[in-house]
């Protein structure tokens, strides 16, 4: 199989998960389409490992899955302390800086 | 294969800050709240103090494998240190003021336990170590010489400041609610900044700035790959240092976070930022300049006009020096896109003045209080020179050095910054720069006036006697202010010699 069908579909989820960020209400949501962003870029680490023939990529996609466990326990944090004082996850409620 | 060889001298004012941070930890978990605030201000200001020393001491030496060939401890990178040092330095002096904090960040606003935690002194103080935590990734973001580094770096700076963003004591719901923006839209362009730092990959087969630079002059530079990297990688760094389109979230989360962390934030990470952008596009990307320079261009011109048009129309003083930083951000890029030895030193210069005056700035908000806390809303800072002539006068002088008046730091930084664009040519950003820095004037002249000029109409708001520490960070930024501004030779000459990437 051609290997560039890889990015493709790297490229498809990445793309599914940014519109899901911009279109989704819920704060989880959003959060996992950014979640579902880096691992579609994890593939394209992998993929590029693979074409160029050396590890760099590998190792990054290791990086990038360390980076995002930081960044759930710190996301989480955020959200539910959100949560917790409007009884709601949605971020459109969240528009008090708007006026 | 040999083992990796880090050379820890030139690493350890990184180092001794995450030690410091570290430290910061383990007092939170053991010590008694009585001493805690004691001590983990004075472990916060005694490592930033220690890391500057070290810094110091192997100002002179220079290395492009400090860790292996992940960081650069060049002239310029020492030098961006530095300044994030002194800067951060003052804001721990205005973060020690813990009436801006929450005391119990878990607990719900307005809720018994909320209360009772103030009522009974339980304040926590784990927004110190989360501050060196954020120096930490300050100072390895622009020494990063390899994408997984910046990237990392880029993280180990931004998850600190969505939790700190969240801390402020009062109008609690308002700083939930920016770091739940600031980590939304942080993470999101963070993801679209490692969606770049794949294709950059995966377009040179490496993630060595300098190897990428020799496999863009060797392959030539029509690889879709390559457009794909430099356009994402442009979005996250342009995302964090608020250029526009990707200003956003800036206002809102200036607001609503805590004034000393908004000072924080605007200063350090600013300059964190663009040390990290300069370094990127000088060293990495160079060859190609003929592909990103109109895009950055225009995005300078843009940012530039929208950020001062934008700041007049605030009624917030928090929103309106957002919008400043935001036009701020646009005249850094000048730097970025003259692409000169100039355009490096006249940046470094610029990261000091500017950042000073948006210490001091926010440091001086912070005393302009009624019963219920900050005041921020500027209809109600109108008088405040009869109220308080000496601080609306420091307040006067941080908005002209903004606004770019001589005998101030920020007119001989503009200066540097413009000429060393007209030096290379580029006469279209000149003007337009002129142009948006008339239209900022215009904005900052009018708060001087606003608050010099007419009669106090509300009473209750006051200036409070500041802390000693307050006062310390706020007449060290004044005065700074204007020594540069009076006798900058010195300082101008020291970011001349510092001006260079090592390669």
């Amino acid at each position: 199989m051609d290997i560039s069908n890889y990015l493709f579909l790297s490229a498809i989820l990445f793309t599914i998960g940014a519109v899901g960020v911009v279109v989704r209400r819920n704060a989880i949501v959003v959060f996992m389409c950014i979640e579902l962003m880096l691992n579609a870029t994890n593939l394209a680490f992998v993929t590029f490992a693979r074409i160029n023939g050396n590890l760099d990529g590998q190792v990054a996609s290791f990086f990038t899955m360390v980076v995002a466990a930081c960044e759930v326990v710190v996301g989480l944090a955020i959200i539910v302390t959100m949560f917790r004082s409007r009884r709601s996850a949605s971020v459109d409620d969240a528009s008090l800086l708007k006026r | 294969m040999s083992a990796p060889v880090l050379n820890y001298s030139l690493l350890a004012p990184i180092l001794i800050i995450l030690g410091g941070a570290l430290l910061g930890v383990l007092v939170e978990a053991f010590i008694s709240k009585a001493l805690r605030a004691t001590l983990q201000l004075g472990i916060a200001l005694g490592s930033v103090v220690l890391s500057f020393a070290w810094l110091w001491k192997v100002h002179n030496e220079s290395s492009i494998s400090a860790a292996v060939k992940s960081v650069a401890m060049d002239p310029a990178g020492i030098y961006i240190q530095g300044i994030i040092l002194i800067l951060a330095f003052i804001a721990i002096l205005l973060i020690a003021d813990q009436d801006n904090f929450t005391a119990q960040a878990s607990a719900l606003p307005g809720s018994e336990e909320e209360s009772v935690a103030i009522a009974e002194g339980k304040q926590q103080t784990e927004v110190f170590p989360l501050t060196l935590f954020a120096i930490a990734g300050m100072m390895l973001f622009p020494i990063a010489t390899d994408l997984i580094t910046l990237f990392v770096a880029l993280e180990v700076l931004s998850l600190p400041l969505y939790l700190m963003a969240g801390l402020s004591r009062r109008r609690r719901l308002l700083s939930q609610e920016a770091a739940l923006k600031y980590f939304l839209l942080g993470a999101f362009s963070s993801a679209i900044f490692l969606f770049g730092v794949a294709f950059l990959y995966g377009y040179s087969g490496s993630l060595n700035f300098n190897e990428i630079a020799a496999s863009i002059s060797a392959s030539g530079n029509n690889s879709v790959f390559l457009y794909i990297g430099i356009i994402f990688i442009s979005v996250g760094l342009l995302f964090k240092v608020g250029a526009v389109p990707f200003h956003s979230w800036t206002p809102d989360v200036y607001q609503g976070a805590p004034t000393p962390i908004t000072g924080f934030m605007a200063a350090c990470t600013k300059v964190a930022a663009f040390g990290a952008t300069l370094r990127l596009f000088y060293v990495a990307l160079d060859s190609v300049d003929g592909t990103w320079k109109p895009i950055i261009t225009a995005i300078a011109m843009i940012t530039m006009v929208i950020g001062s048009i934008a700041a007049m129309t605030q009624r917030d003083i928090k929103r309106a020096l957002a919008y400043s930083s935001i036009a701020h951000a646009g005249f850094l890029l000048i730097g970025v896109v003259a692409l000169s030895q100039a355009g490096l030193a006249s940046s470094l210069f610029y990261f000091l003045a500017y950042g000073l005056a948006t210490l001091g700035a926010f440091a001086v908000i912070t005393i302009v209080r009624d019963s219920s806390g900050e005041v921020t809303d500027l209809n109600r800072w109108v008088g405040l020179g009869k109220k308080s002539p000496l601080i609306a006068a420091i307040f006067s002088i941080f908005l002209l050095s903004f606004g770019g008046i001589p005998l101030t730091a920020g007119f001989v930084g503009k200066f540097a910054i413009f000429s060393a664009a007209y030096q290379t040519g580029n006469m279209a950003i000149v003007v337009v720069a002129a142009l948006a820095s008339a239209i900022a004037l215009f904005f900052y002249l009018r708060i001087v006036l606003m608050i010099w000029f007419a009669e106090p109409t509300n009473d209750s708001v006051t200036v409070v006697i500041p802390s000693f520490l307050t006062r310390t960070a706020i007449f060290v930024t004044v005065a700074a202010t204007l020594i540069f501004g009076v006798i900058p030779a010195p300082l101008l000459d020291s970011a001349k010699n510092f001006a260079v990437f090592l390669r």
